[in-house]
């Protein structure tokens, strides 16, 4: 049978996309060693174990964008199983941390279920249509819902709201893509969408603080109550007091006399907008962009709706850990704990970002074969 | 499957429809640039100000410390605000020289700062002193622009109304120390803080300690505040009720007076600790406001050792009052019958030793009532040798000796009860005979704590129900304002016959109605006890009493329960030194039982 891969080998598009991506991540690196190195004394500091991790998500990669991806796509809906049986695991005997419960440990390591079902999810939802006519309501939205639905609970059950919002992004935005009925309807709702964190924002910042602790605590114990105005405040003096250039590596205050909480994690963008300034946010802006926008060609230009709509929901996953984490920095949304992709430091979100990316590649190395 | 022509039609429909995501994407993704611009360039200036000056702090706010009770609701732990004297790191420019300076303004410990501020902290508060007086605080607020980083900050101080009373059971605070900060059971408390360091205040640490809260306030130059960003309440510890009644304990500290001893009174049937007196003691107030050195050292050095609860601490021989566990193992192992009698010369001559009894004439007939109203020592060397170590060994143990009681206090001491095991393994030696002759009667290497005695009056009491001592009665929780009883705890009861119990009761009443602690006889209650004397060193026989240093005179002790019928109360007595229990301690555990006795019938009148 005729394999349908592209033997071209890689094109231009191809190395600028995995050329942009090795940036991000050395940019990502570069800021955690600034933050956690003064301060370190450990054999084996993090920004050694996110190069590590870097490694370990290059071979998922590799593997994700080497396997044609209707194969993945085949037992999507067991690997979908399984990941809601590590997310009762985790509930049942997960790890706790900081209020909620989130890991499973693995040896050495913390693995991080509520990641990890993204890919599966994803796999899922882009079969199910792939292979199911989308007549109806009930087969076009009511039915992926019943899909989305456990894991969802299970991951906001934890709780975490970041992951489980990201959850549920990956999901609207599908299920519009797919069955927009009018495109002045889809616009709208899209719109709506994504400026979903800025109308938060607006809203939220009419709330008293303790209408937004209550909220919070309700959805949320593990988010940083009280203290979540002093987070938001030291990380807007990070970006603010950047400027226009930047402080310099290890220039920045803010970060170097730990006034900046959780640096190297969910504000490393704060820690690279001050070191970095205007200047350079708008680059990693610009590089983020530039991926979003590859994924987004390629998912035009896919061969089948499977392939099409996994490439949307890359786009989607990536693009809501980015919009959200740098919204939430900058002081537009709440604070909800939610990484940047393949910056923040964490194995669990390196290794599933980069596995994402790899059957993004893969969707478009399979483009150019013949139905 | 459907099929390929509708599937290329479908890709079509979706992929026209990503136009829309993008434009979607862009548009968000510009405005977060616009963001970006918005703090970095329009406003970046300030943010630099805001960065440069890092002129926000961050301060934690002491919650209130839990208030503790009596049961009946009496205040005995409090807090009063005070000034405290904190240096703020970030604003001091100039350690030394504010070091220099503040001995000018207000009697410091200045070395003792020096080594607190090595540790190489750059930033967040330290405090230099404890309760400024109003004076001491005005004359560093007027001084601010020569002081800076200098911030007095109001916080709560402990403070114990009732001074000296019940000191052992409450205990004092104090600052959380280095090893305890490293100490994985404090993980969640912040260095700085004020914590439980004896007494319930320590052992309900969790319950009282409440959650801090913070406060984060933009700062002047000289550190002041000007404004607050954001603010987070503190909430204040639980309240909790005691079941101590400190009626009780308060009559039970003046009845031991300027001598040293314990008293622990009991509710012989759900372990409730009544009284837990001490003596001497301490003043709380003075330890719990930082004691200076030299005041700890004079403290610790004391040979009275104030800070020692003798109650759950001192390890004393029972004497006599282990009659009563012999006379249950007496009964409960057939070693002799409750009404056989044996006849007492006043000497048991065993080997080349001669044992003598407290009364050189000796008692006569003796059957087991006697023998313990009389306190005759031959009746017990006699089943006592008859009994061997090991069986003396179990019902002592039966009866919670040589075991901790579990009361909620540190530093409880287990007691010792001897056996062939356990001389072997300390002593390397075997048991000799002889020894078991001295523990009959409460001597040689047994040695009690006068808590595990009320424990052995309070199971004889409740004919062999064993409970747990305990300390806390309720808690009230801060969050809902809701009272938490405790529940009553499990009891166990002991393998005994009650009719043993009941010929041990006969035995313990005849004591004070015409035995040894005639003393002990009330008009207003029957009360039941066992005098005994707790030899400190051999004396011969014919010194005169009066003429050893007291040092060496032996302790007066005196176990009981009330009313005989329906037991209320249980008491253990011991005054170090001040020899017979039926002259030295028995009052004392009557007059305390009729207090209880009364006071009970006062609140029932009062509450109908």
């Amino acid at each position: 049978m005729n394999d349908n891969v592209n033997r071209r080998g890689l094109d231009t598009f191809d190395w600028c996309f995995l050329g942009i991506i090795a940036a991000i991540i050395s940019i990502g690196i570069l800021s955690i060693y600034s933050v956690t190195n003064a301060n370190s004394s450990t054999k084996f500091p993090i920004y050694l174990k996110q190069t590590t991790w870097m490694v370990v998500g290059t071979l998922a990669f590799l593997v994700a964008a080497g396997i044609d991806y209707h194969k993945f796509a085949r037992f999507s809906y067991l690997l979908y199983g399984a990941g809601l049986i590590l997310l009762i695991i985790v509930l049942i005997s997960g790890k706790t941390s900081r209020g909620s419960q989130r890991w499973i440990p693995l040896g050495p390591l913390m693995v991080q279920p509520s990641e990890f079902i993204k890919i599966p999810l994803m796999l899922t939802l882009a079969s199910y249509y792939g292979t199911t006519s989308r007549e109806g309501w009930l087969r076009r939205l009511i039915i992926p819902a019943l899909i989305v639905l456990p894991g969802f609970l299970l991951i906001l059950k934890q709780p975490d709201l970041g992951s489980s919002l990201g959850f549920l992004a990956i999901f609207i935005v599908i299920v519009l893509t797919v069955g927009m009925k009018s495109k002045a309807f889809g616009f709208i709702a899209l719109a709506a969408l994504m400026l979903f964190p800025f109308v938060w924002g607006g809203v939220w910042g009419s709330l008293h603080g303790y209408q937004q602790d209550r909220i919070l605590s309700f959805v949320d114990p593990s988010s940083d109550l009280g203290g979540k105005g002093y987070h938001g405040l030291q990380s807007r003096i990070a970006i603010g007091s950047g400027q226009l250039l930047g402080k310099g590596l290890y220039g920045g205050t803010q970060t170097q006399f730990q006034f900046l909480p959780e640096g190297h994690t969910d504000f490393v963008f704060a820690v690279f907008a001050e070191e970095w300034g205007f200047i350079g946010s708008l680059v990693l802006l610009s590089l983020y962009i530039i991926v979003l926008l590859m994924g987004l060609e390629i998912a035009f230009n896919a061969k089948d709706i499977t392939g099409s709509l996994l490439a949307v929901g890359v786009v989607t996953m990536l693009g809501f850990g980015i919009i959200v984490n740098i919204a939430m920095t900058s002081g537009l949304a709440p604070i909800v704990g939610i990484p940047l992709p393949l910056m923040s430091y964490g194995g669990s979100a390196m290794v599933v970002n980069l596995t994402a990316l790899g059957l993004l590649l893969n969707v478009k190395r399979r483009r150019l074969s013949l139905l | 499957m459907f099929d390929s022509s509708r599937q290329a039609n479908e890709l079509a429909d979706i992929q026209s429809r990503l136009i829309f995501v993008k434009v979607g994407l862009l548009m968000i993704l510009v405005l977060l640039g616009l963001r970006l611009w918005q703090l970095q360039i329009r406003d970046g200036v300030y943010y630099v100000e805001l960065a440069r000056d890092n002129r926000t702090r961050s301060i934690v706010l002491e919650p209130a410390r839990g208030l503790l009770y009596d049961r009946n609701g009496a205040l005995l732990a409090k807090n009063i605000p005070s000034f405290q004297l904190y240096l703020s790191l970030e604003d001091v420019p100039d350690r030394e020289a504010i070091l220099a300076k503040l001995p000018e303004y207000i009697d410091v410990d200045i070395p003792a700062i020096s080594e607190r501020l090595a540790t190489k902290r750059r930033r967040g508060r330290v405090k230099i002193k404890n309760g400024l007086t109003l004076k001491e605080a005005a004359l560093i607020e007027s001084h601010r622009i020569e002081l800076p980083g200098v911030v007095i900050q109001p916080e709560y101080q402990r403070n114990y109304p009732l001074g000296n009373y019940a000191a052992h059971v409450i205990g004092y605070v104090g600052e959380i120390s280095e090893s305890q900060l490293k100490d994985p059971e404090f993980l969640d408390v912040q260095a700085g803080r004020t914590i439980g360091q004896y007494g319930v205040e320590q052992t309900f640490d969790s319950h009282l300690l409440g959650e801090t809260g913070r406060k984060v306030i933009e700062v002047d130059a000289f550190g002041y505040p000007k404004r607050s960003l954001s603010i987070q309440a503190p909430l204040a510890g639980n309240d909790l009720y005691l079941t101590i009644d400190i009626r009780l304990q308060r009559l039970a500290e003046d009845l031991l007076g300027e001598e040293a001893g314990a008293i622990v009174a009991l509710d012989p049937w759900n372990g409730d600790i009544l009284a837990l007196a001490s003596q001497p003691g301490f003043n709380p107030n003075d330890l719990s406001g930082g004691i200076s050195p030299h005041a700890w050292q004079q403290l610790l050095q004391d040979s009275r050792h104030p800070l020692t609860n003798r109650a759950i601490q001192g390890q004393y021989p029972p004497g006599s009052t282990f009659k009563i566990v012999m006379a249950a193992a007496v009964l409960d192992s057939q070693t002799l019958g409750a009404k056989e009698t044996m006849t007492c010369h006043g000497t048991f001559p065993f080997g080349r030793r001669v044992f003598r009894d407290w009364k050189r004439s000796g008692h006569g007939s003796v059957d087991l009532t006697k023998a313990i109203s009389e306190s005759c020592d031959v009746y017990f060397y006699k089943v006592g040798n008859q009994l061997g170590i090991d069986p003396i060994a179990k019902y002592s143990r039966q009866f919670g000796l040589g075991e901790k009681t579990g009361i909620a206090l540190s530093s409880e001491r287990s007691g010792l009860v001897p056996s062939r095991k356990w001389k072997r393994k300390h002593r390397g030696e075997p048991w000799y005979p002889g020894e078991t002759i001295s523990i009959a009667i409460g001597q040689g290497f047994l040695s009690v704590t006068p808590i595990q005695m009320a424990k052995v009056v309070s199971i004889v009491a409740t004919n062999g129900q064993v409970v747990q001592p305990r300390l806390l009665k309720g808690i009230r929780l801060r969050r809902t304002g809701n009272l938490k009883e405790e529940p009553s705890p499990i009891t166990q009861q002991l393998p005994l016959a009650p009719e043993t119990f009941s010929k041990i009761k006969e035995g313990l009443a005849a004591v004070v109605t015409k035995g040894t602690a005639k003393r002990a006889q009330s008009n207003i209650v029957s009360i039941a006890g066992k005098t005994g004397t707790a030899q400190v060193v051999a004396l011969k026989d014919d010194s005169d009493k009066s003429e050893v240093a007291k040092k060496h005179r032996d302790h007066a002790w005196f176990v009981a329960f009330a009313p005989v019928e329906q037991p209320k109360i249980a008491v253990a007595v011991i005054v170090e030194h001040m020899g017979h229990g039926g002259s030295a301690a028995a009052p004392l555990a009557k007059t305390l039982i009729e207090a209880y006795i009364n006071g009970e019938g006062q609140q029932q009148d009062g509450s109908l």
